[in-house]
């Protein structure tokens, strides 16, 4: 009776995934394995095609650099963060929630006002008398992993808050009054502890970086073109839906490979585990 | 006992800051500027691109379509959400494991994927109106926090009270009502709010399902910003960020800020 409850309470939110999610995604990555070209053409298609295996390449890159850079500064923040006086830090948290949830549009769109050809970046740079010229910073990689990194650093501080705060003080008492010094004890006992909390941010940053598409889009537009926009340009520019859906399928196996390997990663390193 | 931290770390921390509330700065500056062009510090100050959000018949379409969308797919999430995470809570034993991750796999799916899949699957497929498909997408994609915030207030409630009234004899839809849901209230109105904020802000759903006739304020916003580089994009974002402090000020109320960092 209770088994039956249990179930028949979450059948209508178990149906909206499976019929609306799973299976409109799993028919997605079905088609692209029954074209009329053979089962494999789609992938020996994005992978044959020098731009698009650009592509590819640059997304990782544009990830990794924003999810490296995201982590080290994530990390130290945090670290601040969570050892300042309760008032500060209340205005801390919500100086990185601010941003976390406004929007991705609102968000990228600044970086729009500060790198543009006259944007606030230049006009400053040239009253200064810095540069004689105004820089062309849009539509470079530099400006995409900037507005990534200022889309991920919130989540990645406010994760890392967490983690730094469930960290017992008496560990750290423990620590100094062994006679380790502060940055040892950073070192040696907190870095270790916060490894499975960095490893879970990294992969949200990661992931997240490795399918966005309105930063990209406005920031790298055509010439700094990543897998999410590529996908758009497939879908609803040339209305290829075959090549989209191949590029959907990629996203899908990379973003759920890196999920469960680092998952289990970080199950491993935890220090805390028994 | 306080600890010292290196000067260095403190000077980073400043920077940092300043990198996140900097650039919102800048956009609520070039929002009151009086000229025709984005600048910061504003020249002037006025309100008139305020005004010109709503003189565009765009603007006001995506506002409501957006407004709506948030509204119908919070509810849905909230309908089927909230006996799930109750499930989840109450029959954990009885449950697998798995379906705790079916409710957070709209977190792993990419959303782009998502809302491809709908337009190709749904939408096209068996002629699912766009709205219809618009709708189903943002349920999916504010499901998880619904779950997850739900959740998180159903592990502080103690289930022998539920039990208590069942077993004096009030029947359970009842007690559901009367018992459960004022408990977790906070829960429910702060997953409201923030799968509220969520819906409104998403772009990589909606990309797909917006065309002639039906889009949402982030996907005309960026239409908007092709054409014109006018300071009527800063005064609608800087209309969002007034909802994201109106959000802040509601989950303060509801869970504390602290929520985020957890």
């Amino acid at each position: 009776m209770k088994r039956f409850a249990g179930w028949t309470l979450s059948t209508p939110a178990t149906l909206l995934v499976v019929v609306f999610l799973i299976l409109p995604v799993l028919a997605t990555i079905v088609t692209t394995f029954a074209t009329a070209a053979g089962p494999f053409a789609p992938y020996l298609g994005f992978f044959g095609s020098g731009f698009r295996r650009t592509v590819l390449w640059r997304t990782i890159q544009v990830s990794l650099a924003t999810t490296a850079i995201s982590v080290i500064i994530g990390f130290l923040t945090a670290y601040v963060v969570s050892r300042s006086p309760g008032w500060l830090k209340s205005i801390l948290i919500i100086a990185a929630v601010f941003p976390l949830l406004t929007g991705v549009v609102v968000r990228s769109f600044a970086w729009l006002i500060i790198l543009g050809k006259n944007g606030i970046l230049n006009s400053a740079l040239l009253s200064t008398g810095l540069i004689a010229e105004p820089l062309s910073m849009l539509y470079t990689q530099g400006a995409v992993i900037t507005a990534m990194v200022y889309l991920f650093v919130p989540l990645m501080v406010l994760t890392l808050v967490g983690v730094l705060e469930a960290i017992p003080d008496d560990l750290l008492q423990a620590s100094a009054s062994l006679g380790a010094r502060p940055s040892a004890t950073f070192m040696q006992v907190i870095l270790p502890l916060a490894v499975p909390g960095l490893i879970v941010g990294a992969v949200l940053v990661f992931t997240g970086s490795f399918t966005a598409y309105a930063t990209p889009q406005l920031l790298g537009g055509e010439a700094q073109m990543v897998m999410g926009t590529l996908m758009y340009q497939q879908a609803m520019v040339t209305f290829d839906w075959v090549s989209a859906s191949t590029i959907a399928a990629i996203m899908v196996v990379i973003t759920i490979a890196i999920v469960l390997l680092m998952t289990r990663v970080a199950r491993r390193l935890n220090p805390m585990a028994t | 006992m306080t600890r010292s931290i290196h000067p260095v770390l403190i000077a980073l921390t400043v920077l940092v800051f300043i990198f996140l509330v900097g650039p919102l700065v800048i956009v609520l500056g070039a929002a009151l500027s009086d000229t025709s062009y984005l600048t910061f510090p504003p020249q002037g100050l006025s309100l008139r691109w305020f005004e010109n959000i709503f003189e565009i018949e765009a603007f006001r379409r995506t506002i409501v379509t957006s407004l709506e969308i948030a509204f119908l797919s919070t509810g849905i999430a909230l309908v089927v959400g909230v006996p799930a995470a109750y499930a989840l809570n109450r029959y954990r034993i009885q449950l697998p494991g798995w379906l705790s991750t079916l409710f957070i796999l709209p977190v792993l799916v990419p959303e782009l994927v998502l809302g491809f899949s709908l337009l190709k699957n749904v939408a096209t497929q068996f002629h699912a109106p766009i709205f219809v498909s618009l709708v189903l997408g943002h349920s999916l994609l504010v499901l998880p926090y619904v779950v997850r915030v739900i959740s998180a207030s159903l592990a502080a409630f103690d289930f022998s009270i539920e039990e208590a009234a069942i077993s004096l004899g009030s029947p359970r839809l009842k007690t559901f009502f009367t018992i459960l849901l004022p408990n977790v209230r906070s829960g429910v109105i702060a997953a409201f709010i923030l799968a509220f904020i969520t819906s409104i802000n998403d772009v990589s759903i909606s990309i797909f399902l917006t065309g002639p006739g039906i889009s949402t304020l982030p996907i005309q916003i960026l239409a908007h910003m092709e054409q014109f580089f006018d300071p009527t994009v800063a005064s609608v974002s800087v209309l969002l960020m007034g909802l994201t402090v109106a959000v802040m000020a509601a989950v303060e109320r509801t869970l504390g800020l602290t929520f985020f960092a957890k």
